[in-house]
């Protein structure tokens, strides 16, 4: 019961944070609920499976076009509706030809996935529309926007919560310890990992599209930015990919750094970034969480 | 009162206190600065059009403003000008939450826009929000007159891509009228925003100027070799080469023509071709080249912009944007002394006001700048506007382009 009780309860008090800060912590608010949604969506496919999905923008890009064309023709609520049933088909047939492939092949197809989706959109755009930048104007507050996100934090942390208690999260732990070994206790391999794919797919469609309205203007080249996927990435490594809060806590503080270091450092930030990367590869593979978990068990070890 | 050595002292100490007091007050309404605000790419994508045309002329004008005494207010006063600036890291994402935070968390007094088309719109709406005034200054956008109603303070000063095109068309016609041309047009454009809103400005506009386009391609954004092209535009039979393109692919195509020996008598590129550093790319073979933008060589304004602009960059600007950048810097400047920091007032004066600017002087039409240089050329080393052959300190275009 507490253990419902107490992310219920920070749920509503986050929910109820608006009222009080200012516009530019607003903006905050919003960039890291943005990435502990992404992240908690990419963990749950990636994080127990172990595949490593570069994917994430092409998602993210999509739900953001898909807003973009279709804000002036369709209600809000429709067009999200649409932005979440074009992520899932898109998955599906990506999940279908792709999911095969295992390793460094899968990497580097859901890598190549982002470039192939911005091109095809530019190709469409240049020749058929004769266009290429879009607008997009919706009276939505940043509030709006950020009450939006959160309940897509809620709903990715909550899904995964759910999935990991039933037989899917058993199956796709097994694919990630051993995929053969999986394949002969009955695992249906295909199956399991297209089903967790498209769930977490679709969430990054909705979280792409509920970010575009404070973009105003859109192009393949702005919505389509590598940098998004490589973030997801790291945050949700630093805090640990297979557990249930771990995006979260890989995501909030690495936010923060980066605003941190963009405003104190604005020259040098990047050096900063890439020293982080390979900190977090080489001190905590395994996540913050776990690497507590061994500090813990070590202590214990001690005290004995 | 008996003076001892302790009263003395006392007496010493508050005379100090109290001068000091009265001295710090004295600096604080010496030292009371205005604080500009801007958030520009310092890294990403974006960086290399920031690092050309926005951020040295930011620069260059604040060292300008400081050196004279800072801002004059409308009581005469002189006030410093502070700056507080963030890197956008080329994400509009960051971008918005930077004006957020000058606009709700510094609470600048003034805040300059970014570069680009796009950061400059995604700024749009939490600017009017604010309401700042928004000189955007590097933004191509045919939809201008749309929003500056839509946003009352934006100001949009580097025309749509149908004006360069239609400049162009102009030269062309005129060409072809002395017989110098022959009225056919090879036409390539990169398939990204800026290239394709000058190629759909163009296709109408060459139509009208009753020239035949004989070749009309479109390359993907990142394409690095342009043999082939090239070549099919030189067997097109064209004698006019145009090329609505990005600085890498405009340098490209420069070494390209070179090395292939194509020399049709107009050679056009897209962004790049005002660039300083284009004399270099092309082997200090420049003259006759074409291309976007232009300045007025000849004035003395101008001429002494640029050798501020070299002693505080260490570089030439680009006679395209930069001279405007700097030219929206010192419209502010002049709002600012008729009529003080007040955001309403300082847009209705941008709005109605003219200003006496570097590039001459200004006043803006329904919120933009129509003014402007459409068609540039390489002349003996400088890059000098030909069009509009109307305006004052236009020249007249040198046609055919000697060869390579």
């Amino acid at each position: 019961m507490i253990r419902l009780a107490i992310p219920v309860l920070g749920l509503i008090i986050l929910a109820g944070l608006p009222m009080f800060v200012s516009e530019y912590e607003l903006g905050l608010m919003i960039g890291m609920a943005t990435y502990v949604a992404l992240a908690s969506a990419w963990a749950l496919f990636s994080g127990h499976t172990h595949y490593i999905s570069l994917a994430t923008v092409a998602f993210y890009g999509t739900g953001a076009y898909t807003v973009a064309v279709l804000n002036e023709s369709l209600p809000y609520p429709a067009v999200i509706l649409c932005a979440g049933l074009i992520g899932a088909a898109m998955a599906l047939l990506v999940g279908l030809s792709t999911l095969r492939l295992s390793g460094i092949y899968f990497v580097i197809f859901t890598f190549g996935l982002a470039e192939l989706v911005r091109q095809l959109i530019t190709w469409y755009e240049v020749t058929i529309t004769g266009t290429l930048g879009r607008y997009i104007f919706l009276d939505l507050t940043a509030q709006d926007i950020y009450w939006q996100m959160l309940a897509l934090c809620a709903i990715a942390i909550g899904l995964t919560a759910w999935i990991n208690r039933t037989r899917l999260g058993l199956a796709l732990r097994a694919i990630g310890d051993d995929e053969i070994v999986a394949a002969h206790s009955g695992i249906h391999l295909a199956r399991t990992k297209l089903i967790a794919f498209t769930i977490s797919a679709t969430l990054i469609t909705l979280v792409g599209a509920v970010a575009s309205p404070r973009w105003v203007y859109v192009e393949p080249l702005i919505v389509f930015n590598p940098t998004v996927s490589f973030l997801t990435v790291i945050m949700a490594l630093l805090g640990g990919a297979n557990r249930l809060w771990g995006p979260l806590v890989g995501a909030i503080p690495l936010f923060l750094l980066f605003e941190w270091l963009s405003v104190n450092f604005p020259d040098t930030y990047p050096i900063f970034l890439g020293l982080m990367f390979i900190g977090v590869v080489f001190v905590l593979p395994n996540g913050v969480l776990a690497g507590l978990d061994d500090l813990r068990a070590w202590l214990g070890r001690r005290g004995k | 009162m008996k003076m001892t050595r302790r009263t003395t002292m006392r007496a010493l100490a508050s005379g100090v206190a109290m001068s000091m007091l009265l001295g710090a007050n004295l600096a604080y309404s010496a030292d009371e600065t205005v604080t500009i605000g801007y958030a520009v790419a310092k890294t990403g994508p974006n960086a290399t059009g920031a690092g050309i045309t926005t951020i040295p002329n930011y620069e260059l004008w604040v060292k300008d403003v400081n050196a004279a005494g800072g801002l004059t207010m409308p009581d005469g006063s002189k006030r410093m000008i502070e700056v507080i600036e963030y890197d956008d890291r080329s994400s509009n994402e960051d971008l918005v939450r930077a004006i957020e935070r000058l606009a709700t968390k510094d609470k600048v007094d003034l805040i300059l826009p970014p570069w680009g088309t796009g950061s400059n719109l995604a700024i749009a709406p939490l600017m009017d929000r604010f309401g700042y005034p928004q000189l955007g200054v590097t933004a191509v956008t045919d939809k201008a007159p749309e929003f500056a109603a839509r946003w009352k303070r934006s100001y949009w000063m580097l025309g749509g891509g149908h004006d360069y095109a239609k400049g162009l068309a102009d030269v062309l016609k005129a060409a072809v009228a002395d017989g110098t041309l022959n009225g056919k047009v090879a036409m390539v454009s990169v398939a990204d925003g800026f290239g394709i809103d000058l190629v759909s400005g163009a296709r109408p506009a060459f139509e009208e100027a009753g020239l035949e386009v004989v070749y009309d391609k479109t390359y993907p954004l990142g394409t690095s070799d342009f043999a082939a092209l090239m070549a099919e535009a030189q067997a097109s039979g064209a004698d006019s080469f145009v090329a609505f393109s990005y600085p890498p692919d405009s340098f490209g195509m420069t070494k390209t023509a070179q090395s292939m020996g194509y020399n049709p008598k107009v050679f056009y590129i897209g962004v790049g071709g005002a660039f300083p550093i284009f004399g270099k790319i092309a082997d200090g073979k420049e003259e006759g080249v074409m291309s976007i933008g232009g300045v007025n060589a000849a004035s003395p304004a101008i001429k002494e912009y640029f050798a501020r602009h070299i002693e505080s960059a260490g570089a030439p600007p680009d006679s395209w944007a930069s001279a405007i950048t700097y030219a929206s810097l010192e419209m502010l400047a002049q709002s600012v002394e008729r009529v003080g920091l007040d955001h309403a007032k300082l847009a209705e004066d941008l709005s109605t006001g003219s200003f006496s600017t570097i590039i001459g002087e200004v006043k803006l039409e329904d919120n933009q700048l129509r003014d402007l240089w459409w068609v540039g050329q390489w002349q003996n080393g400088t890059f000098i506007a030909v069009n509009p052959s109307d305006k004052d300190g236009a020249v007249a275009p040198v046609v055919p382009k000697p060869n390579w």
